[in-house]
């Protein structure tokens, strides 16, 4: 922690300890939260009245269903937050709750398609019921999570199970629909992406281990070529979980989740030990990795010829192993233009099955437009914003580092998905947060967010007592 | 720790950035060039989204759009008479795009052409559907039943055009396809595309527009307006100084007429044009010459390669350079000069039209669903010959329907012209040779007409083949239909 924090938690407890008369409990902004989360509900719901009435000219059948199950969604979670971190950031929720409305509508609207092209698998209801489940856990998180710190006190079975979770995917059959990536635990007909949840718990694991080590890592090290490098038994172990997880993650061709895991990784170490080689290091790192991957793996390859020409597989001799995708779903963003054709008036189901996981972000960027994804990006700038400004709140090293770790993995994530889908980097295949079909990623995302919310709760509460050394923070505000 | 967090942050908001800047540059940089990319199918699909605008014959649609409400397709073309009027409209097809009118008024029929944009916008903001404007051509349905079914199932086409105007009154080709055989997308369509394109008979081929012929002796009415425009004779009584057999300038070639007895030799050019004499006429043109005879040639519109109507037809030809003797066969409409129906309807036209040629066209207006778009405005396409000169032209083919080959056309209560043409073809003139009409009618009441008939028919005995037989009474019905005779 540094002496900054220290000092203005000192300050503002003196300031209390002088006054004669309580003072005004610090605004906890909960009502705002409230008001935004029924424009939040609103969006979606407007949403999918359009749908409906741009493909059957009629209010669909299971709007007031629809509307009803997210807003009592919605305010379900709110209450938790009301109840449990009262003095959480405002706009965390409501940013969460609108995509994960609007995604649902969208994968509503290709469902409709689907069936009327026949070849449907409706995901629409699935998605709602994981979305019910999302919220649940986040509610859970939020009301069990007394205080993030004591994650702290599971870093290393963190590691274990990061590990554990990304290794069982390679024991599990893979399956011709999943295109190479073996990224599935499979139980009959329910699945699970066990990458999403690993994000999280290795992130926990990296914040733990850093927030000990930081010191020597930052101080005790070697000069090294020019470099300061730390020392072996400092780096060791976190090199070893990182090295082993991208490892384990190259096997089984996740791309997506070893260039997060390595982003994450340098970020974290980066705001740990407050030194900039370790940019340059990652860099380095990431680079001569990458071309390494990009040469012997053949799955690879693809990706990259594919992002280097989109519209290869539409020509007379299509080269093996290409896709379509990307090129559809360019003609899909340029079709849409600045506004869009529309919610339900566009024909993105062109870009085939993917159109409402991975690429769901073509299907939006040509019914909503230029202007469309331009509110969505916002949408996610402010939620990571959000999270760093959390991170910069946070009174502990602890929190710091899983807020911006937290808050990174998920900045990562849209940057690959959207990055591969618009065509800016080559795709790697993981999902959208909140907006993909997908309930594992889906789950996953709220219970980030729940965590973000318990660690701004904590950094923006007004501290009525010297913070205690093992933390007690359930008791409730003004109290 | 704050420090890197900042930066962190502000790598994150660049990131950010990067995606917002690539989809700028995406959606709105490069939208017009991904969104008509030929592989995306949303333009195939957009095109039957909503009813499209019709054709209109008569003050009649001859097009529907049928809904079928497909996910991909949600209407399909449809058309009354369809291969009667094929060389019209064209095709608008589902998976085969379109053609001819359905093409190359795609703009106004799918209501996407830019003069629709503040009504589109306007329907949008009230929240009408979209819908295509019509296009109103000039084809007059009995002229053009008359020549579809005189015509019936022998390969051939004709043009009937207003002299006055340019507007053309009818445009048939046979045999002739169904557009709407192949305007869906399914199976069947297919193989009536394959099918349609693997016929040795060429359905789909636009014989009026899009094929030419030797035009024969139809071609001697331009041979005849150079030596009148050039002075080589005054009066279609001037004698011609005429062999019978002619023989052709430096070679040992005779030049024969169609039988020994008629009387060419030294005819005048009346008699020569009654009797469809090849020695006079040929001669005629060797001595004009090569140039002098292009020249009248392309006052009539040959060698005029962007006569769009606004179906652009093939070029008809008067060669550049021919030797005298080739010169003497170009000038009977043999040899290297080749013409489409709508040349050969083109000269009967100026002729009839005191020497104006006027721009033929198809398409006498274009409207939205409430609005007047464009009107055509009649244009001159250049004076083909003096007035005096299409005086004796007019003659001269007044004479050959009273006198001549033409009398099959005879219309009661009407002044009619016409020549006959029986054209040679293929190697050593092997190819059963083509009958060919042009002819005009003028009614009492003004009405007027000119038409061309071509057939190329292989169904009859080789000297049965004549112009004034087999095409007269086609041109004959066509100008009646005009006439309401």
């Amino acid at each position: 922690m540094s002496t900054f924090d220290l000092n203005a938690q000192s300050s503002s407890t003196g300031r209390r300890a002088n006054t004669t008369i309580t003072p005004q409990a610090a605004p906890n902004r909960r009502n705002t939260e409230l008001a935004m989360l029924g424009f939040a509900v609103a969006i979606p719901v407007l949403a999918y009245a359009n749908v409906g009435l741009a493909m059957d000219g009629a209010l669909p059948a299971g709007m007031l269903g629809y509307g009803l199950g997210m807003a009592v969604l919605a305010l379900l979670a709110h209450l938790a937050v009301r109840r449990f971190a009262a003095y959480a950031d405002p706009l965390l929720l409501p940013l969460a709750t609108l995509l994960n409305g609007l995604g649902v509508v969208m994968i509503w609207r290709l469902d409709k398609a689907g069936k009327l092209l026949r070849n449907n698998f409706p995901a629409a209801s699935n998605q709602l019921m994981w979305s019910g489940l999302g919220v649940l856990l986040f509610i859970g998180v939020v009301w069990l999570l007394k205080d993030h710190r004591i994650l702290q006190r599971y870093t290393y079975i963190s590691m274990v199970v990061a590990l554990v979770l990304l290794a069982a995917p390679a024991f599990f059959p893979s399956r011709d629909e999943d295109f190479g990536a073996k990224i599935w635990i499979r139980f009959g007909s329910f699945s699970i992406q066990p990458g999403e949840f690993a994000k999280i718990i290795i992130t926990v694991f990296f914040a733990g281990f850093l927030m000990v080590k930081k010191d020597a890592l930052a101080l005790a090290s070697r000069r090294f070529m020019g470099m300061l490098l730390p020392r072996g038994r400092d780096l060791g172990p976190i090199l070893l979980v990182w090295l082993l997880s991208i490892l384990i993650l190259v096997f089984e061709t996740d791309l997506g989740t070893s260039f997060l895991f390595f982003g994450l990784f340098v970020v974290m170490l980066y705001v740990a030990t407050e030194r900039t080689s370790w940019i340059i290091f990652g860099l380095v790192m990431s680079i001569g990795g990458a071309a390494v991957v990009a040469t012997v793996e053949p799955h690879v390859k693809t990706r990259i010829n594919a992002w280097l020409d989109p519209m290869a597989a539409f020509g007379p001799h299509p080269p093996k192993q290409s896709s379509e995708q990307i090129g559809q779903t360019l003609m899909a963003l340029g079709s849409g233009g600045t506004t869009g054709t529309g919610l339900g008036q566009g024909r993105s189901w062109l870009i085939q099955f993917a159109a409402k996981s991975d690429f769901i972000l073509g299907s939006f960027g040509e019914e909503l437009g230029l202007t469309g994804l331009m509110a969505i990006f916002l949408v996610y700038g402010l939620i990571v914003q959000r999270g760093l400004r959390t991170a910069l709140a946070a009174r502990d090293a602890f929190g710091k580092l899983l807020a911006t770790g937290l808050t990174s993995a998920f900045a990562l994530q849209v940057f690959v998905v959207a990055g591969g889908v618009t065509g800016l980097i080559p795709l790697t295949g993981m999902t959208m947060p909140f907006l993909a079909q997908g309930g594992s990623s889906l789950v996953a995302n709220w219970a980030l967010i729940a965590i973000l919310l318990k660690i701004s709760d904590i950094a923006r509460r007004p501290t009525a007592e010297p913070a205690a050394a093992i933390p007690e923070p359930t008791r409730g505000p003004a109290s | 720790m704050n420090k890197p967090i900042r930066r962190v942050a502000i790598f994150c908001l660049v990131l950010v950035l990067a995606l917002m800047v690539r989809v700028n540059w995406v959606q709105g940089v490069q939208a017009t060039a991904w969104a008509n990319n030929p592989h995306n199918d949303r333009n195939k699909y957009d095109r039957y989204a909503y009813p499209r605008g019709n054709i209109i014959v008569g003050g009649q649609a001859i097009t529907s759009s049928d809904k079928v409400n497909g996910l991909r397709y949600k209407y399909k073309r449809s058309w009354v008479d369809g291969p009667m009027y094929a060389p019209v409209t064209g095709w608008s097809s589902q998976s085969f795009d379109a053609s001819q009118l359905e093409k190359l008024e795609d703009g106004i029929l799918s209501g996407n052409d830019s003069r629709l944009f503040f009504r589109n916008t306007l329907d949008m903001l009230t929240g009408k559907p979209k819908q295509g404007g019509d296009v109103v051509t000039t084809i007059n349905p009995k002229a053009q039943k008359a020549a579809f079914e005189g015509l019936g199932n022998r390969k051939g086409a004709a043009v009937a055009i207003d002299p006055r105007t340019g507007a053309i009154l009818a445009l048939v080709s046979t045999p002739s396809y169904d557009p709407g055989s192949f305007s869906g997308s399914s199976d069947a369509d297919s193989k009536a595309w394959t099918d349609l394109n693997a016929d040795p008979n060429k359905p789909m081929l636009n014989r009026a527009l899009r094929e030419t012929y030797p035009p024969g002796s139809t071609f001697k009415l331009v041979t005849a307006a150079a030596a009148f425009e050039n002075g080589k004779f005054q009066s279609i009584d001037d004698r011609t100084d005429t062999p019978d057999p002619y023989v052709l300038p430096n070679t040992k070639t005779e030049l024969k007429n169609s039988s020994d007895d008629e009387p060419c030799e030294n005819a005048t050019l009346k008699v020569a044009m009654d009797y469809s004499c090849n020695t006079v006429y040929g001669k005629i043109g060797a001595d004009l010459g090569k140039d002098k005879m292009r020249a009248q040639a392309e006052k009539f519109g040959f060698n005029n390669d962007k006569l769009d109507v606004p179906i652009r037809p093939v070029t008809s030809v008067f060669p550049k350079a021919s030797d005298p003797a080739g010169t003497a066969m170009d000038s009977i409409g043999q040899h290297d000069t080749r013409a489409t129906p709508l040349q050969m309807a083109m000269v009967a036209a100026a002729i009839a039209n005191n020497g104006t040629l006027m721009q033929p066209y198809l398409v006498q207006q274009e409207r939205s669903a409430t609005d007047v778009i464009s009107n055509h405005t009649e244009h001159q396409l250049g004076q083909a010959v003096s007035p005096a000169t299409a005086q004796k032209l007019q003659q001269l083919m007044e004479s050959v329907v009273q006198n001549g080959t033409g009398k099959k056309a005879k219309i009661d209560g009407a002044t009619v012209g016409g020549k006959t043409g029986t054209a040679q073809h293929g190697q050593d003139n092997a190819g059963l040779p083509f009958a060919w009409f042009m002819s005009y009618a003028k009614g009492g009441d003004g009405a007027q007409v000119a038409v061309a008939v071509v057939v190329e028919d292989g169904s009859q005995e080789r000297n049965e083949i004549s112009g004034g037989a087999l095409a007269a009474p086609i041109a004959k019905a066509v100008m009646q239909a005009v006439l309401n005779k």
